[in-house]
């Protein structure tokens, strides 16, 4: 029965629970309700981008493009409503940054649909071409005087939650919708888990999975303006490293690489628990260094323990949840 | 030699060994017959190591075997070949037949001789290709070839095999029959599961039946008829073994293929189907049927050809535009193309007919649990996943989602491949409701007794052309068999 708790479906939200009981009786201040909304702030912009690369990683794709992606939606969308007070402006380039980041999305997709070049390869090109493409937007310049509205709703709270963290939350909530509830969704998991049944059952695997990337793209176009709105600057060189950090927050909630298996329920857990042990870590004045490395082991416990759950649920030929969304959705309704 | 005795074996809502008692000698092939589900295969995997029974006990050699994975029953000495293949796609099929122990010299492998050593195998099966194709363009029952290939390339006490026939026609499997004697003869054990009665018949010395778990009975085979396996296993009688096709005047003619060429064969193949038709296609291992449909449904570039659908050309160049035009494809790998093995047995019966923008969990519920119930699935319930149903039950799943399809035009490739005698005759049943409905079937079977129950007309395909077309009144196996070779042959002449 302890197993099934460590190691069950259960045990990313016990692990959250159990770390964060930790940091409140380690960490001074933790326990604080402007912390939590510290916590909350901080995991906006990754929730937003694991959402999106949760539809990835379920089709079985990656992708590393979308810190360089986010850092273009942002100079162009920056650019455009810099200096204007004009909410026909503002809006506007809040579109822009969505559509920018959705074309590139769609690139990835298309790109490795059509030559049946691995989402590894593309993205890892695409995240150099889109870096490269934001330096070349700006000149490398960065971006200062971005809409007073804008900065408004990146510091505002709505019943005590930040704004920003509204859009994350409702971002998930669709995703989960999406996933769990609706045809695609139920494509997304049969595709990563298994295309080829899916094409010989009449459904074009190519466009599902090019719709995967465009959605990791569409929410990176949302993480831009959000990144905007908190810090009041677009810059060519924001971003870096983010795209690790959403892949990691996937994982944790766990999905599988090979595709076909995670959920956003996951996925969320998973960013959180990212945020909480960023944070409490940080209260206890735990290194940078330090920090990065004790992340990179949570990551790798993650995974390992994924695996050993796997193997477990083999052995015992446990009927595996495989996804763990569709599932009790079917048993209900 | 192989002593099971109250063999208990349970899984999360099913008890799949309930108490099994099995005793096999050596230099005897010991026939395990039962329905889909009845834990045969369950039986199999824990004799090879690889489930851990969770009560009871087996003796191997008179000592105590309790082997803790599959590479202690292989260091044992029994060898299997599971319902399941699972060969490596990417490597060779020289490769995946000795990938236990590649011939080295100097501790590099030895190509030249790995190469030489497969060839040899090849033959002794019967199976022709080079031994360096890659196993992913190999057709199913080239595939079986090689896993039995691969079983028999190992000096073993006990082989175990579990359907190797399913996919197979007369030849490779009267092949595979000279194979197991000779290996009798040397004393081997051999423990068989097939649902071809006949074959039970024919080649083995004993017979044990499962039925829900439990060993029911054991019995030497002389004197045992097929009636007497069934009763056995089913508990009842089955009237005959096909269902009667009520006469029905075939319609307008609903897909006419004209000069079908497709890769690797010579074609061009040319025949069509009339609603309320049956219409089989008999042939070799390898004759291309399999080629041809999955051309036909989009799945493959066909060279050249086009389509008529009920006298209107089509276009098909995706399994979508198929089955947007009503065909229906059942591929012969449920595994690879036919099943997501992770997802409830529900989301794999709507999986040809999602459409829309919500799931309906109610309807996909119900629809399921009723398509189930005529074809006698037997599981957990429809939120199983369909990875842990029995071979027979996944195939069952694949024809609950074309049958839930409803296309007019359904093509069926090894539709009964290893489902049991009882559920069979259901699936012919409802197989020949369809065409008097007014749809039009193709079926491909390696069967050929399967054929000549259902079918109207019988196309002959030979290396990739048309053979030669039986008519139901005209229907003879020794005339088809002879169509099916005349290819092979060097003039043709029977045609
Ligand atoms: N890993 C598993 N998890 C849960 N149930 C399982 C698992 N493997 C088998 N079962 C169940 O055990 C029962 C026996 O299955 P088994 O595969 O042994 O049947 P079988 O006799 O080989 O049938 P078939 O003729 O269809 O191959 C079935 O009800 C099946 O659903
Ligand atoms: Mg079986």
């Amino acid at each position: 029965m302890i197993k099934r708790l460590v190691l069950g479906e259960a045990g990313i939200g016990v692990a959250l629970v159990v770390l964060a009981g930790f940091f409140v009786i380690a960490a001074p201040n933790f326990a604080t309700e402007q912390n939590l909304r510290n916590i909350m702030t901080q995991i906006t912009l990754n929730t937003v981008l694991a959402v999106g690369m949760t539809f990835v990683i379920l089709v079985g794709g990656i992708d590393l493009s979308v810190g360089s992606a986010m850092a273009l939606c942002a100079v162009v969308s920056g650019t455009m409503m810099a200096g204007s007070g004009s909410v026909v402006t503002l809006v506007g380039a809040i579109l822009v940054s969505v559509l920018v980041g959705a074309v590139v999305g769609w690139i990835n997709g298309f790109v490795s649909e059509q030559w049946r070049v691995p989402s590894f390869i593309v993205t890892l090109a695409m995240l150099n071409v889109a870096r490269g493409a934001a330096e070349r937007y700006t000149d490398a310049a960065t971006i200062y005087n971005l809409p007073a509205a804008l900065n408004d709703f990146g510091t505002i709270t709505l019943l005590g939650v930040p704004a920003v963290f509204w859009v994350a939350l409702l971002l998930a909530g669709i995703g989960w919708f999406v996933l769990s509830r609706t045809v695609f969704g139920r494509l997304i998991y049969a595709t990563g888990n298994n295309e080829e049944a899916v094409r010989l059952s009449g459904h074009k695997t190519s466009r599902i999975k090019i719709a995967a990337f465009m959605i990791a793209g569409l929410t990176v176009g949302i993480a831009a303006v959000l990144y905007m709105a908190r810090l009041n600057i677009a810059s060519p060189i924001l971003g870096q490293g983010y795209e690790l950090n959403a892949i990691a927050a996937v994982v944790i909630g766990g999905a599988s690489l090979m595709g076909g298996r995670g959920s956003m329920a996951g996925t969320f857990l998973g960013a959180c628990l990212l945020g909480v042990l960023t944070n409490g870590l940080l209260l206890m004045g735990v290194s940078d260094f330090e920090r990065q490395i004790i992340t990179g082991l949570v990551i790798l416990v993650a995974v390992v323990l994924d695996a050993y759950r796997l193997r477990l649920a083999r052995k015992l030929a446990v009927t595996q949840p495989a996804t763990k969304e569709p599932v009790p959705a079917t048993v209900a309704s | 030699m192989m002593t099971v005795t109250g063999l208990v074996k349970r899984f999360p809502g099913v008890v799949a060994l309930d108490g099994v008692d099995l005793d096999i000698r050596a230099g005897e092939i010991h026939a395990l017959v039962g329905e889909n589900g009845a834990g045969k295969s369950t039986l199999v995997k824990a004799l090879a190591g690889i489930h851990a029974p969770d009560a009871g006990t087996m003796t191997f050699d008179g000592v105590p075997y309790t082997p803790a994975g599959a590479a202690d029953g292989l260091a044992a000495g029994i060898s299997v070949v599971h319902q399941e293949l699972a060969l490596l796609p990417y490597l060779t099929v020289a490769e995946n037949l000795f990938l236990r122990g590649l011939p080295r010299t100097a501790g590099v492998v030895d190509r030249k001789r790995l190469r030489a050593d497969a060839a040899r195998l090849l033959a002794e099966v019967g199976l022709d290709v080079a031994p360096d194709t890659p196993v992913e363009r190999l057709g199913i029952a080239q595939m079986q070839l090689v896993e039995i290939a691969k079983a028999i390339s190992t000096d073993c006490k006990l082989l175990i095999m579990d359907e190797p026939t399913a996919t197979l026609t007369s030849r490779e499997a009267g092949r595979l029959f000279g194979i197991l004697r000779g290996l009798r003869e040397r004393g081997v054990a051999i423990v068989y599961i097939s649902h071809h009665l006949q074959e039970v018949l024919e080649l083995a010395d004993r017979v044990t039946v499962l039925r829900n778990g439990r060993s029911i009975e054991t019995r030497e085979m002389a004197g045992v008829t097929a009636p007497d396996l069934v009763r056995l296993m089913v508990g009842r009688d089955l009237a005959q073994e096909y269902p009667v096709k009520p006469p029905t005047e075939p319609g307008e003619v609903a897909i006419a293929v004209r000069g079908l060429k497709v890769a690797g064969f010579e074609g061009p193949l040319s025949f069509s189907v009339r609603r309320g038709e049956v219409v089989g296609l008999a042939g070799l291992v390898g004759s291309g049927r399999t080629e041809a449909m999955r051309a036909i449904f989009g799945a493959d570039p066909a060279l050249s050809g086009n389509i008529e659908l009920y006298g209107e050309k089509v276009r098909i160049r995706h399994p979508k535009d198929a089955v947007r035009h009503g065909i229906s494809l059942l591929t012969e790998d449920r595994k690879s193309q036919g099943l997501v093995l992770d997802l409830p047995i529900s989301a794999n019966v709507t999986l040809a007919k999602l459409r829309g923008l919500l799931l309906r969990f109610g309807q996909e519920r119900s629809l399921s649990e009723d398509l189930g119930r005529r074809l006698h699935l037997r599981s957990a319930g429809v939120g199983q996943h369909v990875r842990t149903l029995s071979g027979g039950n996944q195939q069952k799943v694949v024809l609950a989602k074309w049958l839930n399809a409803g296309s007019d035009i359904l093509i069926v490739d090894e539709p009964t491949r290893g489902i049991d005698v009882g559920a069979k005759y259901e699936i012919h049943e409802l197989l020949l409701g369809l065409a008097a409905q007014g749809k039009a079937l193709i079926v491909v079977s390696s069967d050929l007794p399967e054929l000549m129950g259902v079918c109207d007309r019988i196309l002959v395909f030979s290396r990739g052309k048309i053979a030669g077309e039986v008519a139901r009144p005209d229907f003879d196996a020794e005339h088809i068999l002879t169509l099916a070779y005349s290819g092979y042959l060097k003039n043709g002449e029977t045609q």
